[in-house]
């Protein structure tokens, strides 16, 4: 039986104690702390590596410094390829791959493959009867073993045994917003990270190689621009743009989508922003891309569900996912009536997976996030504050993903209690309770989900404007009233 | 003259006869009462000798959004395992009863119960029971809440549980809770405190 998956790390949110807190010896401690770390830090590098990939596996090694030059094992690059086996006696040492046999000896530049003499570029190196050769002679020596062709790229330490890469192509829409289309020929999962000004794609395990120019241009003022990047085995693909970028994909992974966000470009294109957004200043300008500034959000709001994603069957023809983008809308024009500039993240009936929705939050950096929910069972709203797993542990300045919300539950709680109190106030049943409902558990800020349901047996009641209005309004007022605290809380 | 043993061996043979007839006539209802029992999907908690013991039972109640400690008697097995899985099959009975206060749906069951050292349980559903489950996310909180506080409580010892359906894990029970993290006990039992207050 196997429950546990994969821990996944998110970089937390800038946090400060207030050094007028801190007691001097603690001060002194983190200062020696801190310049540990940093000494450590500087003195050991990213460990160099090679990715190998195949038909039968892709791979990554560690690569080896001896004397000024890279190494790397010779078992170990063979050993994923197929039948291999090695010997060493005295200085000898016999290496067999499959039927072919190749005999290195130590000290010495010259090996013998398939019966013929082969030069290394360096000496064969034996360490307690491990064989290492150097690392450049990899793309001359693997087609001798192998007998098939195998590119080499040194530089970014790549290396692709047959016919595997996968290229891409790139092409922007005129549409709007434009959209970013990319077609792979084979299909790819990379880890995708938004950061201002850009989207960065990380292909650590699949053979993607650069179409004809690593620099690619669009004519386009939203994404202008991408860069393919290669190093140390690994590429990545970063998109630069003027406004926050989110990636679907598409085809069996074989294409990914990359689009302005929902009210990203908005925003930027039009005046009729009615008023600068409360929570920062705006943003940093994006690198390269001479376009309008980022607009930063305090709020962030989540129509639950949405496309295939039905939610709950509230009456026969009323659906979850149709009650939470009204209620979304609506809450937020009554935010943004309160000068709360308000993204939210679903506008239209497009799916987003609960892990898309953390992402997006996070990357937006906003003082609440507000999921809304709806239910035909009980009357009222049921504010949600996250029930955060026990064993998901942070590590260092990392948060883990499924507890990133540890350190802002107390905020949460503090914004939920505004809101039931202002729904109090206006005579609407409410309730604060904890719930392991997710992804409020993943979001790096104040975090909290709402359940509306009617407020009488009448569950149509949950479509009805006026019904709507009153909880959007109702809402946003505990938002505004706990807009100091959330702010001083960050 | 007909002898006499011949007449009570043909009388005997005729009463043998009728018996058979009167048998045969009544068979086909009994087959119907049968297949009728068959049809009743409610899980049947397997005989357990000895004496009844007292368990709690964390019931959930949709009418006021609640979850309420119910006390209940009942002859539970001797081992934890064994006790784990028949007082969880005692609280779905209550739900799927006919007048129940949390209904679930038809064919819910509990699978199995595995206690894995140290303090975690397992709580294995089967399918019926996640994908007939009502959507909402109070309605699937008091599912997992009761289910985790009402083992907790009876099984001295377990400090997290986890929910699988099928013997899989699952991202959620019917769209809302969480089914892919496992549960902390005391944080439950924080929920649980809040869950006993009306809304």
């Amino acid at each position: 039986m196997r429950w546990s998956k994969p821990r996944r790390s998110v970089a937390p949110a800038s946090r400060r104690l207030s050094p007028g807190r801190l007691v001097p010896a603690v001060r002194s401690v983190t200062a020696a702390i801190l310049l540990a770390s940093t000494l450590l830090l500087h003195s050991s590098p990213e460990e160099k590596r090679i990715s190998i990939y195949s038909n039968a596996a892709n791979y990554s090694l560690p690569v080896l410094e001896r004397s000024g030059d890279e190494y790397i094992g010779l078992l170990e690059v063979f050993e994923p390829l197929g039948a291999v086996s090695a010997k060493a006696s005295g200085l000898h040492w016999k290496f067999r791959y499959y039927d072919v046999e190749s005999d290195f000896t130590a000290g010495k530049t010259r090996a013998r493959i398939r019966g013929s003499d082969f030069d290394l570029p360096g000496s064969f190196l034996l360490e307690n009867g491990r064989g290492l050769v150097p690392l450049s002679c990899l793309g001359t020596l693997m087609p001798r073993i192998l007998g098939g062709p195998v590119m080499f790229n040194q530089n970014s330490r790549r290396l692709f045994v047959g016919n595997v890469a996968v290229h891409f192509t790139a092409q922007v829409s005129k549409t709007t917003p434009p959209k970013l289309v990319m077609n792979f020929t084979a299909p790819v999962n990379p880890m995708i990270a938004t950061e201002p000004g850009q989207l960065r794609m990380a292909f650590n395990h699949e053979a993607v190689v650069a179409p004809g120019s690593q620099a690619l241009t669009f004519d386009s003022k939203i994404i202008p621009s991408a860069s393919f990047q290669e190093n140390n085995g690994a590429a990545a693909l970063v998109v630069a743009a003027s406004v926050p970028l989110m990636a679907s994909f598409a085809n069996n992974g074989r294409t990914i989508i990359v689009e302005p966000l929902p009210q990203a470009v908005a925003p930027a294109q039009t005046a009729l922003v009615p008023r600068p957004p409360v929570s920062t200043s705006i943003a940093s300008p994006v690198p390269g891309g001479g376009a309008p500034n980022i607009r930063r959000y305090f709020a962030v709001v989540d129509p639950s569900h949405g496309g295939d994603e039905r939610g709950a069957s509230l009456t026969t023809q009323l659906a979850e996912k149709d009650v939470t983008l009204a209620l979304g809308r609506r809450l937020r024009q009554e935010l943004e009536a309160r000068g709360l500039a308000t993204l939210l993240l679903r506008d239209g009936d497009s799916t987003l997976s609960l892990d898309q929705r953390a992402s997006l939050t996070n990357s937006a950096h906003p003082v609440i996030y507000i999921c809304v929910h709806a239910a035909s069972q009980g009357n009222g709203v049921r504010v949600y504050a996250a029930l955060v797993p026990a064993e998901a542990e942070n590590r260092g300045p990392f948060l883990s993903w499924d507890a990133a919300q540890a350190a802002f539950q107390l905020l949460s709680r503090t914004a939920g209690s505004s809101l039931v109190a202002e729904l109090q106030n206006k005579q609407i049943r409410a309730r604060s309770l904890i719930a392991p409902l997710r992804p409020l558990n993943n979001i790096t800020t104040a975090a909290i989900a709402l359940e509306v349901a009617p407020l009488s047996q009448d569950v149509s009641q949950l479509n009805s404007p006026a019904y709507q209005q009153s909880i959007a309004g109702a809402i946003a007022a505990g938002v505004a009233n706990a807009r100091d605290k959330l702010e001083a809380g960050r | 003259m007909i002898p006499r043993y011949l007449i009570i061996a043909v009388a005997i043979l005729l009463a043998i006869t009728l018996g058979m007839s009167l048998y045969l006539w009544r068979m086909p209802g009994r087959v119907k009462r049968g297949e009728l029992s068959a049809e009743n999907t409610q899980p049947v908690a397997p005989p357990v000798s000895g004496s009844s013991e007292q368990a709690t039972l964390y019931v959930a109640y949709d009418d006021a959004g609640v979850l309420r400690p119910k006390l209940v008697r009942m002859p539970l097995p001797v081992g934890r395992q064994e006790r784990a899985a028949e007082i969880l099959r005692a609280l779905l009975t209550l739900y799927l009863d006919k007048f129940s206060p949390h209904p679930l749906g038809p064919g819910s069951e509990i699978r199995n119960v595995y206690l894995v050292d140290p303090g975690l349980a397992v709580i294995d559903l089967n399918a019926a029971f996640a994908d007939s489950h009502r959507s909402g996310v109070l309605v699937e909180e008091l599912t997992v809440v009761s289910l985790v506080q009402t083992l907790s409580a009876n099984i001295p010892g377990i400090t997290r549980v986890k929910i699988l359906v099928e013997g899989r894990e699952r991202d959620t029970l019917a769209g809302h809770a969480d089914l892919s993290n496992f549960y902390d006990v005391p944080a439950v039992t924080q929920v649980v405190a809040q869950l006993q207050n009306a809304q």
